[in-house]
């Protein structure tokens, strides 16, 4: 890709999605991390545009920062008398060192593999009516178990909060 | 130049920061944050594989990517269901203090 | 490619662009372009906001049978420029225990949302600021990013009513967005692209507007966009006589003002939607050949805007509870009947290839069927409505439980 613009955006987003993703895990406030996580969401959306990837990025955005945030918000406002001040467990550092470990290996298995890279990179006309297309010709499949899937994971977040017989040992 | 490298690279970094998230919050919430920066993580690199390798279909990781974004928006649901069950029994969604199963 | 250089009724602009193209770089004019847009675009919401209060406090008087304001200038036409004199006169309060850093997040987090749904409008024939492939979802992306804004505008005032507030509104947000979305796909089926420039193509090309193919689909949405833009009858969120002032209760001066702004700047892009989506954006069956496209399109704007203002003035306030099985109960099948009717209607119509007149046809089917579903719903979600819960009855059979047979041995 030689198009500046897009080198230079994608820099940026870089930097903003890596920087608030650091913050997530250094802020002392949960709202604030929670905030701080929704940043690295729209940033990665914003990698997902520069990378041709425009409707995954829409509902990225849609999914992530409209929904799931809102989730957490949510679950974070509905407990009220747990402590909001996002601290780590005690032994915090080698677990730090570990993931930093499991970065560097991904890191050195993407150098070394020789991937088979396609010329000048794919393009794509319109990606929503191909994503279509292949949602229903060869993904029709996991297209319906994802529905019956969302469709159990709402009727299970509904009886587990119900007031009443939902969560305790009734 | 953004090359499939760089793309990997920042996806790596991410997973990373996911994963130290994920192991060392207290907060039951806390640790679903980890887990959705790991899979922003794999979907990053989905979507640059979907662009730059040579592929029969190469809009294949796309489509993953979208499943992978509805498992995850499923996954966050229970979880946090969960969460708020288990505070209306223990009062506590501190992961170190749930410890009924310890022995 | 450059797809700002085609202003083609603003000549003046087009040939200082092929100068400034000729002597410098293309990039240059990408970027001069977009920021030329970018201000051409922000100036009208601004100064449609201004528009916007008189025009809301003027018309919603005469609807009431009084005068809207007419002290300040002749009509009172200055009324919002006394409006925003005192808004910014005021003093910006913060209150102590809120939090520092999130409190002035929101007024700029909500104003985001409504200008980039500006972007995404098609002024003209080859007048769109960023004609992207995917502009309709965009939109409703964008617009759940104004539910968050209003979370965190009432979790850092540190106000229990301003938590209640804004924890009514995003439940009411997040009902609303899914007949949202759903009533927005039929549209996208019939006209088999997602851009509104290309919606607006269709609706040229078959040369009538989907608002007659498609009645439902524009009830349903006007409804849900009503409610996302928390006006009346759905305005809970700032109920003035219920709860304080909702969210913003501790926003003073101008923060409150841009609260208040980009509220009529959504209805503003919300109308802009419907005109481009329903309404045929700028064309008008051939007239746009004579009068400036731009000038239709936002004529139609205000119109569907007045249309907005007409519902804030003669309806009351619905209940929360109301609000929420209106959404799930009804909007939704609703919506879900909508699309695979509007789905069963494309396939006949352009895979089977039948002539133009079966679009009337069409017309008349849809309309009937809304017709028919909105009184099936009605029926079914009312019918528990009107009964009283079974708590307190105080006058009807309130079975008191018989005394006991008075004892003769015990009776004095």
């Amino acid at each position: 890709m030689e198009d500046t613009a897009v080198v230079v955006a994608f820099y940026v987003l870089v930097v903003v999605t890596l920087g608030s993703a650091l913050m997530v895990a250094t802020v002392r406030d949960l709202i604030h991390a929670v905030l701080f996580l929704i940043l690295s969401f729209v940033g990665v959306a914003g990698l997902y545009i520069t990378l041709s990837a425009d409707f995954v990025a829409v509902v990225q955005v849609l999914i992530y920062v409209g929904a799931i945030s809102v989730l957490m918000l949510f679950a974070i406002m509905l407990t009220p008398r747990t402590g909001r001040d996002n601290a780590s467990v005690p032994f915090a550092a080698p677990i730090g060192v570990l993931a930093g470990l499991v970065g560097a290996v991904i890191i050195f298995v993407a150098f070394k593999t020789e991937w088979a890279k396609a010329d000048g990179g794919n393009s794509f006309e319109t990606t929503a009516a191909e994503i279509g297309r292949a949602l229903l010709d060869p993904f029709v499949i996991p297209f319906e178990v994802a529905s019956v899937l969302l469709v159990v994971a709402m009727l299970g977040a509904i009886l587990l909060v119900r007031p009443g017989s939902g969560g305790d040992a009734g | 130049m953004i090359d499939l490298e760089h793309v990997l690279v920042v996806a790596a970094l991410l997973f990373s920061v996911g994963l130290f998230v994920a192991l060392s919050k207290r907060n039951a919430v806390g640790i679903l944050m980890g887990i959705e920066l790991m899979l922003n993580a794999v979907n990053l690199n989905l979507i640059g594989f979907a662009r730059f390798v040579e592929s029969p279909r190469p809009i294949d990781g796309q489509v993953f990517s979208i499943f992978v974004i509805t498992v995850a928006a499923a996954e966050a649901a229970v979880a946090l269901a969960l969460a708020v069950a288990v505070y209306r029994l223990r009062q506590s969604i501190d992961v170190d203090r749930l410890n009924i199963l310890k022995w | 490619m450059l797809p700002l250089l085609n202003w083609y009724d603003f000549d003046p602009i087009r040939e200082f662009y092929e100068w400034v193209g000729d002597n410098t770089a293309d990039e240059v004019v990408y970027v001069l372009a977009g920021i030329v847009g970018a201000v051409g675009i922000i100036s009208f919401a601004g100064l449609g906001a201004l528009a916007n209060v008189w025009l809301e406090r003027r018309i919603i008087g005469r609807m009431q049978v009084r005068r809207g304001p007419n002290r300040v200038g002749p009509f009172g036409l200055l009324q919002p420029v006394a409006d925003a004199i005192k808004l910014i006169q005021k003093e910006v309060l913060q209150p102590r225990a809120s939090d520092r850093a999130l409190f002035n997040l929101p007024p700029i987090l909500v104003f985001i949302p409504a200008m980039l749904t500006f972007s995404v409008f098609a002024w003209a024939p080859d007048l769109v600021y960023a004609d992207l492939n995917v502009g309709v979802l965009f939109i409703l992306a964008v617009s759940s990013v104004t539910s968050l804004a209003i979370f965190v505008a009432g979790w850092s005032s540190n106000n229990k009513y301003a938590l209640l507030g804004a924890m009514r509104i995003i439940a009411m947000a997040i009902s609303y967005e899914i007949p949202l979305v759903l009533a927005l796909l039929a549209p996208v089926i019939f006209a088999g692209t997602m851009s509104l420039a290309g919606i607006v193509d269709f609706q040229r090309e078959v040369d009538v507007w989907l608002a007659f193919l498609l009645p439902m689909s524009l009830f349903i949405y006007a409804i849900a966009a009503t409610a996302e833009l928390n006006r009346t009858p759905a305005d809970i969120g700032e109920a003035e006589s219920e709860i304080v002032a909702g969210f913003h209760t501790e926003y003073s001066g101008m923060k409150f003002g841009l609260f208040y702004a980009v509220e009529l700047i959504n209805s503003l892009a919300v109308s802009g939607i419907v005109a481009s989506l329903f309404f045929g954006g700028y064309s008008l069956y051939g007239a746009e050949e004579y009068i400036p496209p731009w000038l239709i399109f936002v004529g139609k704007i205000y119109f569907f805007y007045f249309g907005l203002i007409w519902l804030r003035g003669t309806w009351p306030r619905l209940r929360i509870d109301q609000l929420m099985a209106f959404a799930w109960k009804m909007l939704i099948p609703m919506a879900l009947i909508n699309i695979i009717v509007a789905a069963t209607e494309v396939l006949l119509w352009r895979e089977l290839e039948w002539d133009n007149w079966v679009l009337a046809v069409f017309a008349v089917v849809n309309v009937v069927l809304m017709v028919v579903m909105f009184g099936f719903f009605f029926r079914l979600i009312t019918r528990n409505f009107y009964r009283l819960p079974r708590r307190v009855r105080l006058v009807h059979d309130i079975s008191v439980p018989s005394l006991p047979a008075p004892d003769p041995a015990a009776s004095s």
